[in-house]
Parts: C-alpha cells; structure tokens; sequence
C-alpha cells in the first residue's frame, strides 16, 4: 500500500466535513422556510451555526501550521501548482483511458475543488460575520453580504454534493482519506506521477498527446 | 515548484467575486427581482421559492410553527387601558382598513422589494379601548408563547403602524405570522411582531426578545443598529 495521506491531513479533513455538515444543514433550516417552520427554534439553530462557521476554517491552519503540518502544506502547494498536464486533463474525453494524462498526486478535479472550497470559507465567513454583527455596515452592504452568503451557499451545497458523488465513485481514492494508504495498482493507474515519485519507479512517462 | 499557481488565482478570484458581490448585491438583487421575479412567480412546483429572489425568510425563535385559526384567533388589548378588549378576527376585520407597500427590510440584511400589506391602524385599536394618562409604551406578545416586542405610544400612533391582516393580497399564511401580526414599516423586521396575541399598555418600555440579545428599542431602517443614514 502506499500512504497517502496522513494523520493531521485526515484529521483535518474529517473535522472540517463534520462542521460542514453542521453548517449546510443548521443553514437550511436558517434559511429554507419549511425547515425554519418545522424546527423553529432559531437562536438555537444561529447560535450552533455561528459558532460552527467561526470555528470551521481552525482544523486546516491548525493541521497546516507547526511541524507536524510538513506534508499539508507540501499537498497544499500540490494543489496549488498547474501544469499543462491539468489543462489535459480537463479536455480529454476518454476516462477509461486515464494514461495519456500524467497526473501527479491531485488531478485537476481536485485542485479546482480545493482551491474553490479554500476562497468560499473565506468568502461564507466574511459575510458570515457580517450578518451576524451588522452594526458598521450600511443597509445596501448587509443586503449585498445576504447577497453572497446565499448564493455562495448554493455553490458549496453543489460542490459538497460532488465531492461526494466522487468519493463514492472511487472507493479506492475515498481509502486514501480515511486509511490514508492507496494500492499500488490505483496509484500507477490513477496518479502514474505520483506514483513514480513514490515508488522511485522509472517507469516510462505516460506521454500525453492531447486528445482532440 | 514548477506550473502556474492557478489554485491560488482561483482562490483570490473567489474572495474578489465575494467583495464585489458585497457591494453590488443589492443593486443585483434588486435587478434579479424585476427581470428574474415575476418567472418564479409563476413557477408551479415551489421549489424557486428556495432561490434567494424575493422571499422571506421565515423567522421563529419558538420551539414549532404557531398556528391559530381565524375563528379561535383573539387579540387581547389590556393594561393602562379604559376598556381592556378581546377582539376576535372578525371583529379585527369589520374596522376601517389600511393598505400600505414599502419595502421589507431584515437588520441581517435581506430586504424584500415592495410588498403590500393590509389590516388596521395600531392607532385605531389603541382609540378603541382608551389609552388612560400615564400611559407610555406598548408591549406586545406572541402567541408562539416566547416572542416579545415594544413600541413607545408615540411610535404606535404613526400611520404607518399596522394590526395587519393580509399580505400580497392574501390572507396571512402562519409562516408569515397570521392570522394577525404587527406591521412597523419604518422599522427593521424584528420588531414587526407576528402572530400577535396581547397588547400591553405600559408606562414604561420593556425590551423586546431580540432587543435583549442586543438590537436596538427604536429600530428605524437606517437609522438604528449604529446606523444615522437614510432609510431606502
């Protein structure tokens, strides 16, 4: 097996689901007025969200700083980094034939997803904050912060329900999160780059012509 | 590390779409309710009612959505009063009626463009059982049994003040607080109490449930809440 992703990366992840979930559905019923109207109970509701949300973004910084953050931050300037093989992978057709784009340990799926769920938690809290203490803001400001935080949580509501549809697609890949290992075969199939790298394999480059 | 750092532009981009959004939201709200509105208006299904285009949120701080039938319905008028009252919805909608459209505007900020409402002047009632000298202020409450709200009897006597019945046309649904609940047009939504049950003549104001968790007592739009601009 070959690890994947580790302790303080899982921790991290799994900690900040679980207040997703907490968030996506105490702002449901915060915001969806047959939800408002079967649970009522709002200062309850906004109090769990509010403090959920201010804490939502402490397991990755927390997970990223210190030493034992080394291979966060490494994965995180991964994800980061686009080369010509992200744009490849974007355009081609062909799933079944995952060889002729030499991926590295994230694909451009996840990369774009990482990024997106990194500038809406800055975005959902900004706003976020706003709602919640609106005092130094103008009417047309806390209309438009009201703006956002909606149809940003729209956005994350379609994005979470990907993210997941994926994982479950892939058992494998959804192992590397919760065992942190994957197997050889999915890694060399899947992410040859990473692969190489991992295994100090010299396998050849899985040169990728783009297809048309 | 070699690529280009198309995360981190992903990233900046989101936080420069939230920003910009921030400040032309309501400009862009109030466009996507002219042009956008009047579709999901006719939208059978309900479900572009979850769109964030001309809706009210439904806010209820009690434990389940309250709910009285017009004909158990009462509204109970007591205190500094000459004649303390029990008014029944009949009786509520047998006095001269009110109309009046401005927009709904929520201190968390969402606003709802041009709404029409209609029921009785608070002044009206007010007249109808006597309010005794010494008399200053109102309390009102809920019969969702936790909500409360106050006016001074100044602010109650204002024509823009109503017991309102009927929104868009339509007989007050619960969720929007009906049968009967207040209408304070030139206040923030919080103080527009629903489901009203009891009005209380005081001589002094007594908070409200959320002027006790830190919203202002006088709650004009724009002009409360640490806010002195005008009210739209």
């Amino acid at each position: 097996m070959i690890p994947r992703f580790d302790r303080v990366e899982r921790v991290a992840h799994w900690t900040t689901a679980a207040l997703f979930g907490v968030l996506m559905l105490t702002g449901a019923v915060l915001y969806a007025g047959p939800f408002s109207a079967m649970f009522g109970r709002r200062e309850l509701f906004r109090q769990v969200h509010v403090y959920a949300g201010i804490l939502l973004p402490l397991p990755v910084l927390l997970g990223a700083a210190g030493r034992w953050g080394a291979q966060l931050r490494s994965d995180a300037g991964r994800i980061n980094r686009w080369t010509r093989d992200d744009a490849r992978w974007f355009r081609r057709r062909n799933r079944a034939r995952p060889g002729r784009v030499d991926v590295g340990k994230f694909n451009a799926g996840q990369k774009l997803n990482a990024s997106f769920f990194a500038g809406a938690v800055v975005v959902m809290l900004a706003t976020g904050l706003m709602l919640r203490w609106p005092n130094p803001f103008s009417n047309d400001l806390r209309t438009g912060a009201t703006f956002v935080h909606d149809w940003f949580a729209f956005g994350i509501w379609m994005a979470v329900l990907g993210h997941i549809y994926f994982a479950i697609r892939d058992p494998v890949a959804l192992g590397g999160m919760t065992r942190g290992t994957v197997t050889p075969y999915w890694a060399r199939t899947e992410r040859p780059a990473w692969y190489r790298e991992m295994t100090g394999e010299q396998s050849e480059r899985l040169e990728g012509r783009t297809p048309r | 590390m070699d690529g280009t750092p198309v995360g981190r532009r992903v990233f900046l981009g989101l936080l420069g779409v939230g920003a910009a959004g921030i400040v032309l939201g309501s400009n862009v709200q109030r466009w996507l309710e002219r042009e956008v509105g009047p579709y999901l208006a006719k939208d059978g299904t309900g479900l572009s009612g979850l769109l964030p285009i001309g809706r009210f949120r439904i806010y209820s701080v009690a434990g389940s959505m309250p709910h009285r039938g017009h004909d158990e319905y009462r509204l109970h008028v007591s205190g500094l009063v000459d004649q303390p009252l029990t008014l029944t919805y009949r009786d509520i909608r047998a006095m001269t009626p009110t109309g009046l459209t401005r927009d709904f505007q929520c201190v968390t900020g969402w606003r709802v463009f041009a709404v029409k409402w209609k029921g009785v002047r608070l002044a009206d009632v007010l007249d109808r059982a006597g309010v005794q000298a010494g008399a200053k202020a109102l309390r009102f409450k809920s019969f969702d049994g936790t909500y409360t709200e106050s006016l001074t009897l100044k602010q109650a006597r204002r024509q823009d003040v109503l017991v309102a019945y009927e929104l868009e046309g339509e007989e007050l649904s619960d969720a929007h607080g009906g049968p009967v609940r207040l209408y304070i047009a030139p206040m923030y939504g919080y103080k527009s109490i629903k489901w009203l049950d009891r009005i209380e003549v005081t001589d002094a104001v007594v908070p409200g449930y959320w002027e006790e968790r830190g919203y202002d007592v006088d709650a004009w739009v724009g002009r409360s809440n640490n806010r002195d601009d005008n009210a739209p």
